[in-house]
């Protein structure tokens, strides 16, 4: 890469080498107390609030020159948010960026985990809206951090309990509750809980970014990532009776699309890598 | 009944808010089984010192000691906020005034007695519900109100569910601060009723602060009596109530009229 | 000597000249006109029209001028010639669903029928100054985008598309919006009076500021009266107005209206009858205004605690607080207000202040005295 291929004016990645340096630093605490949400200066930056601030923030502290980008948003490459934000680091850093998530040194996601398992020399950013787990429980700051460090989670199970007992199983689908090493309660960020098991001691780093709310965390590589349950009504993934239209998967992530205004449904993968690999390889078999 | 070593010690207990304004130089010892009224007007003194003995307000002097289920003296203040938190939903329980500062007014009743179950790391929720049902039946709630929210409960179902929402992790010791308050005469004769024999059935420690000597004489076994901050009497119930050595104490006394 | 201040006529009178200097500018610089706001800041007409409570675009932007740009003002002033318009007849209600559309998205289906079409929009821009608007030139104009996921090819024309949230109704998937053929209420007529019902806190809500209501939406996201939101569609574009006057008997088409519609898809409930359903808030305002119809929407569902069985806690879930509180009009006058002379209230405060300190002090003094 060369200074050339950057947006005239502008550092590498857009934040200044001290703000990089500050969230690197605070990445680090992160990484060393699994699920502990550490404060950091967020700054503001050229996207909305809520759109991926966060995460495009972590990116630009960890991204090099050598890196390959891949930027997903619903599982999918080529989803308007994705692909503004694969420009804006294309147009800031000038490294290269890849569909491909076997090829990508960096992956920064909006609600989803790539089908394909990752690997050691990879890193997963999530973008998060809601760092907090207990917010929904305890709308207070104050409250809530205390409630951490004491370990204090009885309410996580009361709001299961309730689930059951309105709706005879747990209905949280998505921004499912985890508990990290056996610590902290963490919120894996608004991913469907088809994906928790993909954290849990997977080789690869995984970090979150939640620009509004100014907080950062992480899950350290081989790290035990366990969602919350009942022994009794264990955690499940969602299934499907349908298969993609597309490449046939009967096991992956499956996104509705409606065809005509009668309402007729068609599933596909919404891992658009996953399914046009497995479509690929379908080809030369 | 009463074994030999007592359950909690307080020892020269303080909290003062301004002179005579909280409580002062507090000592007593309460057993293991044992009720223990604290009785006085408004402003005596019996609120705060609840507060400290419950861990919910530190107290500027003195000690309280806590002999655990294992048999170990714990200092309650000397104690990290984790330990004590920790000892607040297991061995204690603490039942308020006001239902609404005790409950989760937006979870269901099952929920509200299941949440100390679950604190302590119950995962198993046939069990925690089976639970929740034997508890609503032990405080006589109709078992089929267990997914209805406390806020469609009448006053003394909300004092009920409370009791059973602490007593589902069998603590050893409760406080309770006026839990007959604001109930009409009839529930609350029923309420009493029940906390007796839960009380006699469960040989449970009892801290109970009331200003209504009838609840007093109908709970405690021993009384302690409070003006301005200090202990002015304290001894057995039926003593303190019928023979009043203290000129408050009878003042006191003498201002209920007897039935 | 000091001689209090008379001449009030006068004063006032040189302060709206010296107003119209300020709102003028440096006449050097060409006046702009009101055609020029109408056609160049389209999103500020499209905001005042909306609280204003009038559709008339060259009103607005009137009224944007003569506020020298103060949108709260200028929803004022439209609002107060709205008053000396007579009510001639009521149209028929519009029907969004034969809107034509220039922008549709949905957040809840990746596809649908007739796509994502983004149209116009500042999502997905990257927030950097562009200093090339500092020159003035001609600017290059696109078409209306529609996003690759589509089916359709981009296209500049309007479409005509279905609306998303009927085919989870047809489903049974979600709440229906049921018309019980009542007579709505007219917030403009009518004295408020709590609870009101839907329509009224919806007009309510159309009329509420923008600024209000994007803060309490936002507070129902951060867990104050949550009320898991999926943005089920969102468009923008003309609908039809018609009119059915008795004496004709038949309708007749008397104009169109651009208006921007938010339907909220918001988390499932169990109802009275035992369903499981997606609850639902709506929006709806004049002109391009997706903001203000999105919080309106988050505000609307915030609302319906009462029907789900949903604790009132937060303020968002007050309906007394946020109706009665969201009108800017209404608000920005009472708040200027204590500009106005309190002369006489003040001065009875003062008085009475200096007596209880003079009583405090002699009361100390003579308490000092045999010390």
């Amino acid at each position: 890469m060369n200074a050339a291929t950057i947006r005239d004016g502008y550092n590498f990645a857009y934040l200044d080498e001290q703000t990089k340096r500050m969230i690197r630093r605070a990445l680090l605490k992160a990484i060393a107390i699994p699920g502990y949400q550490v404060p950091f200066g967020g700054r503001e930056m050229p996207m909305p609030y809520g759109w991926g601030t966060g995460g495009i923030q972590l990116t630009a502290a960890v991204i090099g020159q050598d890196d390959v980008l891949k930027v997903i948003d619903q599982g999918a490459d080529d989803t308007t948010n994705a692909v503004s934000i694969r420009t804006f680091f294309k147009d800031l850093t000038g490294v290269k960026t890849t569909e491909k998530t076997r090829e990508a040194t960096l992956i920064q996601t909006r609600h989803r985990i790539p089908e394909v398992p990752l690997q050691a020399d990879q890193i997963l950013i999530y973008q998060v809206p809601i760092p907090e787990p207990l917010r929904f429980i305890e709308p207070s700051e104050v409250e809530t951090r205390k409630m951490h460090a004491l370990e204090d989670y009885g309410v996580m199970h009361v709001k299961l309990y309730e689930d059951i007992a309105r709706y005879g199983s747990i209905a949280t689908t998505y921004a499912y509750p985890v508990r990290v090493n056996g610590r902290y309660i963490m919120d894996p960020s608004p991913i469907p809980k088809f994906d928790n098991p993909k954290m849990d001691r997977i080789p690869a780093l995984q970090l979150f970014g939640a620009g509004r709310e100014k907080r950062i965390y992480a899950v350290p590589p081989y790290t035990e990532v366990l969602s919350l349950d009942f022994l009794d009504h264990p955690f499940e993934i969602q299934r499907w009776d349908e298969t993609c239209a597309i490449c046939g998967s009967d096991h992956s992530f499956l996104d509705e699309v409606i065809m005509d205004d009668q309402g007729t449904r068609s599933y596909i993968c919404s891992d658009t890598d996953y399914c046009s690999q497995r479509v690929q390889q379908e080809a030369v078999a | 009944m009463i074994s030999q070593e007592p359950l909690l010690q307080v020892k020269n207990l303080t909290k003062l808010y301004a002179p005579e304004k909280g409580c002062e130089a507090i000592d007593f010892e309460l057993y293991p089984g044992e009720v223990l009224g604290i009785v006085g007007e408004s402003g005596s003194g019996k609120s705060t010192l609840l507060n400290c003995l419950s861990g919910r307000l530190i107290p500027t002097a003195g000690e309280i000691c806590y002999r655990n289920r294992d048999n170990q003296w714990l200092n309650l203040y000397a104690l990290s906020e984790f330990e004590r938190r920790r000892l607040l939903r297991t061995e204690w329980g603490m039942v308020h005034q006001h239902a609404r500062d005790g409950l989760r007014m937006g979870v269901s009743a099952g929920a509200n007695i299941g949440e100390r179950l679950m604190a302590v790391g119950e995962r198993h929720y046939g069990d925690i519900r089976a639970r929740g049902l034997q508890w609503m039946q032990d405080v006589e709630l109709d078992i089929h109100r267990i997914d209805d929210k406390p806020t469609t409960y009448s006053g003394g179902m909300q004092q009920r569910l409370q009791i059973a929402r602490n007593l589902v992790t069998h603590p050893r010791l409760v406080f309770m601060d006026e839990p007959t308050g604001g109930l009409d005469v009839s529930v609350q004769a029923r309420l009493l009723d029940l906390l007796r024999n839960l009380v006699t059935h469960l040989d449970l420690a009892v801290v109970i602060v009331t200003h209504d000597l009838a609840v007093a004489r109908l709970l405690a076994e021993r009384l302690v009596v409070m003006r301005h901050g200090h202990i002015v009497e304290s001894g057995l119930t039926d003593q303190v109530l019928d023979d009043p050595q203290q000129p408050y104490t009878q003042l006191l006394v003498s201002s209920v009229l007897t039935p | 000597m000091y001689v209090a201040v008379k001449g009030g006529e006068q004063a006032i009178s040189q302060a709206h000249k010296l107003l119209a200097k300020r709102r003028r500018g440096d006449t050097a610089v060409t006046e702009l006109s009101v055609e020029q706001i109408n056609e160049q800041l389209p999103l500020a007409v499209d905001r005042v029209m909306t609280e204003g409570s009038i559709y008339d675009r060259e009103l607005a932007a009137l009224a944007i001028k003569q506020s020298a740009g103060d949108l709260v003002e200028a929803i004022f002033l439209l609002r107060a010639y709205r008053t000396t318009l007579s009510r001639l007849y009521t149209t028929d209600p519009i029907d969004t669903g034969k809107m034509q559309v220039e922008r549709r998205i949905s957040a809840t289906f990746k596809d649908l029928p007739g796509g994502q079409v983004l149209g116009a929009t500042f999502d997905y821009t990257h927030r950097l100054l562009d200093f090339k608007l500092l020159a003035e030139g001609p600017i290059e104009t696109g078409q209306s985008a529609s996003e690759q996921t589509s089916d359709n090819p981009a296209d500049s024309d309007p479409l005509l598309m279905s609306r998303v949230l009927p085919m989870l109704e047809r489903e049974a998937l979600l709440v229906e919006e049921i018309d019980d053929g009542a007579p709505p209420a007219d917030i403009t007529q009518d004295a408020p009076s709590y609870p009101c019902d839907r329509s009224a806190r919806l007009q309510s809500l159309v009329r509420g500021d923008e600024g209000f209501l994007l803060a309490l939406g936002y507070s129902t996201q951060r867990g104050y009266g949550r009320n898991h939101p999926f943005a089920g569609e969102i468009r923008f574009g003309d609908v039809e107005l018609c009119l059915t006057p008795d004496e004709l008997g038949f309708t007749i088409e008397i104009g169109t209206l651009q208006v921007t519609e938010c339907e909220m898809i918001n988390g499932f409930s169990r109802l009275p009858e035992g369903e499981i359903k997606f609850t639902r808030g709506y929006g709806l305002a004049f002109g391009q205004s997706e903001r203000k119809c999105m919080a309106m929407a988050l505000v609307d569902r915030a609302l319906q605690a009462d029907s789900y069985d949903e604790e009132r806690t937060s303020p968002a879930q007050q309906e007394e607080f946020v109706l009665s509180h969201c009108d800017n009009v209404e608000a920005s006058g009472f708040v200027s207000h204590l500009k106005l002379p309190h002369y006489v209230d003040f001065q009875a405060e003062l008085e009475l202040l200096r007596r209880l300190q003079n009583k405090k002090s002699v009361v100390s003094t003579s308490q000092e005295k045999p010390a």
